[in-house]
């Protein structure tokens, strides 16, 4: 039982400490490619970032629209239904933007980086690079990982958008809050350093789920079954990290 | 007589294992220059293994791997790109980079390497797929081939360098007869041609005694037999008899070491 518990414990500081290497080796070979072949990197923005634009849209719509619904009914017993703009705003920008949107990149973006790495790796591809002498990491890896910790920011960023137009939608359009009072309270509240909050989470969750999904995938057992494998810890690894980091980081704001 | 100088790869005494199992056992080896060089031995003796041995894609267990008179065990990794450069190895399914096209496969070792302008990579690499014959499938998907067209274009992106030592694992499986004679004459031209070396694993008996100067035939974790091709055809080895002449029985066993047929069936536990 001890002897399980110690091996346990062991084998995940082991696989922790390689998983730091590995991000302080991306982390070094990442300025030469973004500035020497940042076309690899823009191809695979477009890739994760085309890959997940649609879900993150559309599911950021009717979180809105869930939040406009919300705040009025909640805020209507106060009589502060014009405060409901200010409150999809907080909610939408502090939290739900960023996490939603990098637990949906996780699902969808994340797991095709995993699986597409994962193939390489047990289709000879990447021992194929070595034998040309070209190192994978750089060519292949770099431009992955970059590619997702730039999308993330800019997806979080459209889904709080759409998720404002939603809010708007369902509480001035729809429950007939006043349009003047939505955005004029919302301005005046929100604070720089609210937004910031956001910016920060989001960029963060981009480069762990981002740096997870190249790991699973680089390190995924050769074999069709084992880049499954690979593809489902990445959703599950990813999406426990970011919510335990989003409570750090929540409680480091505040 | 200076033996850096006439082989360019000698293993000496190498141990390997896979988990339990021990691939090679104390396996002693050379390889020529300038000849081509087949790699026989049933399937699962490791011959794949061996090849990724050579490359330093794996590391022995003990025993030296000496290319050209040099350790390979000791090189950085910046030297051990510098050695592969010289090498070009077919991947046994082809190993073509998925998500870019055929043409863009075999220029891809010119674009990473060396600062050619367009033109004259398009014309190098439209080249060397004529060569093989693919060079209608320029901007066909890896995925939009055949398994025998792609490890044709796998070829041409391993020559594309032209490489002082060539590399093929099993490049004759899966080819129709007109591609698989065009591909023998073209690895016997380049050997004479260009003076490689080739080192080249294969199951096919004739087109190994078409092509190959030396084989050698691998079997319980060392080289069994060696010679040239006819050597080994006329020899007296039980061994080499059955393996060249494709008989179940004999010395080396078709099976996979497993525990006895009729207990295993009956479902008795062997002891
Ligand atoms: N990744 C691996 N993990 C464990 N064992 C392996 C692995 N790859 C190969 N082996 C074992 O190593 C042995 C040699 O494999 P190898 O691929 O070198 O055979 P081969 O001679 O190339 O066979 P074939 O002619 O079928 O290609 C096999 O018996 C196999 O069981
Ligand atoms: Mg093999």
């Amino acid at each position: 039982m001890l002897r399980d518990i110690y091996f346990t414990v062991v084998g995940f500081l082991r696989t922790f400490g390689a998983l730091q290497l590995f991000f302080l080796r991306l982390l070094v070979n990442s300025p030469h490619i973004f500035f020497g072949r940042f076309r690899l990197v823009v191809q695979q923005v477009q890739n994760s970032g085309t890959l997940s634009l649609v879900i993150i849209m559309v599911s950021g719509f009717f979180v809105g629209g869930v939040l406009g619904l919300q705040g009025y009914s909640n805020l209507a017993r106060f009589n502060a239904e014009d405060s409901v703009g200010t409150f999809a705003a907080f909610s939408l920008l502090k939290e739900l933007g960023p996490v939603i949107s990098a637990l949906l990149f996780a699902g969808r973006a994340g797991t095709a980086l995993a699986s597409e790495i994962g193939l390489m790796k047990a289709t000879d591809q990447l021992s194929a690079m070595e034998m040309m002498a070209v190192d994978p990491l750089p060519r292949v890896l770099v431009p992955r990982f970059l590619g997702g910790v730039i999308s993330m920011p800019l997806l979080a960023a459209v889904f709080s958008a759409i998720g404002l137009l939603g809010a708007h939608l369902v509480g001035v359009n729809l429950l007939g809050v006043d349009a003047g009072a939505f955005w004029q309270q919302m301005q005046s509240t929100l604070d720089m350093s609210d937004v910031y909050e956001g910016i920060i989470k989001s960029v963060v969750f981009g480069v762990v789920v981002s740096l997870l999904a190249v790991w699973e995938g680089y390190n995924a057992i050769p074999t069709a079954e084992g880049v499954g494998r690979a593809t489902t810890r990445t959703v599950v690894i990813s999406a426990i990290a970011v919510l335990i980091l989003d409570f750090m980081i929540t409680a480091m704001a505040i | 007589m200076d033996s850096a100088s006439d082989n360019v790869i000698e293993i000496q005494d190498l141990d390997y294992s896979r988990g339990p199992r021990q691939i090679f056992k104390g396996l002693n080896l050379s390889i020529g220059r300038g000849k081509v060089t087949a790699i026989m031995g049933p399937s699962g003796t490791g011959k794949t293994t061996l090849l990724r041995l050579i490359t330093r894609q794996l590391r022995p267990d003990s025993g030296k791997i000496l290319v050209d008179g040099v350790d390979i065990a000791n090189l950085t990794q910046k030297q051990l790109y510098q050695l592969r450069r010289r090498f070009g190895m077919l991947f046994q399914n082809g190993a073509l980079l998925t998500d870019i096209s055929v043409f863009e496969n075999v220029a891809f070792p010119l674009r990473e390497h060396t600062r050619l302008p367009n033109r004259l990579i398009r014309h190098v690499v439209l080249t060397k797929l004529h060569a093989v014959g693919l060079r209608g499938a320029a901007d066909l998907m890896p995925t939009e081939l055949s398994g025998g067209m792609a490890r044709r274009v796998a070829l041409a992106r391993a020559m594309v360098m032209d490489p002082e030592i060539l590399i093929y694992d099993e490049p004759f499986v899966g080819l129709d007869p007109i591609s698989m004679g065009v591909i023998v004459r073209l690895v016997r031209k380049m050997n004479d041609a260009l003076g490689i070396t080739s080192i080249l694993v294969s199951h096919d008996v004739q087109e190994i005694a078409a092509v190959a100067d030396c084989s050698l035939l691998l079997a319980d974790g060392k080289v069994a037999a060696s010679g040239s091709p006819d050597e080994l055809n006329n020899t007296s080895s039980e061994l080499v008899r059955q393996f060249m002449h494709g008989m179940a029985d004999g010395p080396v066993a078709f099976h996979f070491a497993a525990p006895n047929y009729a207990d295993q069936l009956l479902g008795r536990d062997s002891e």
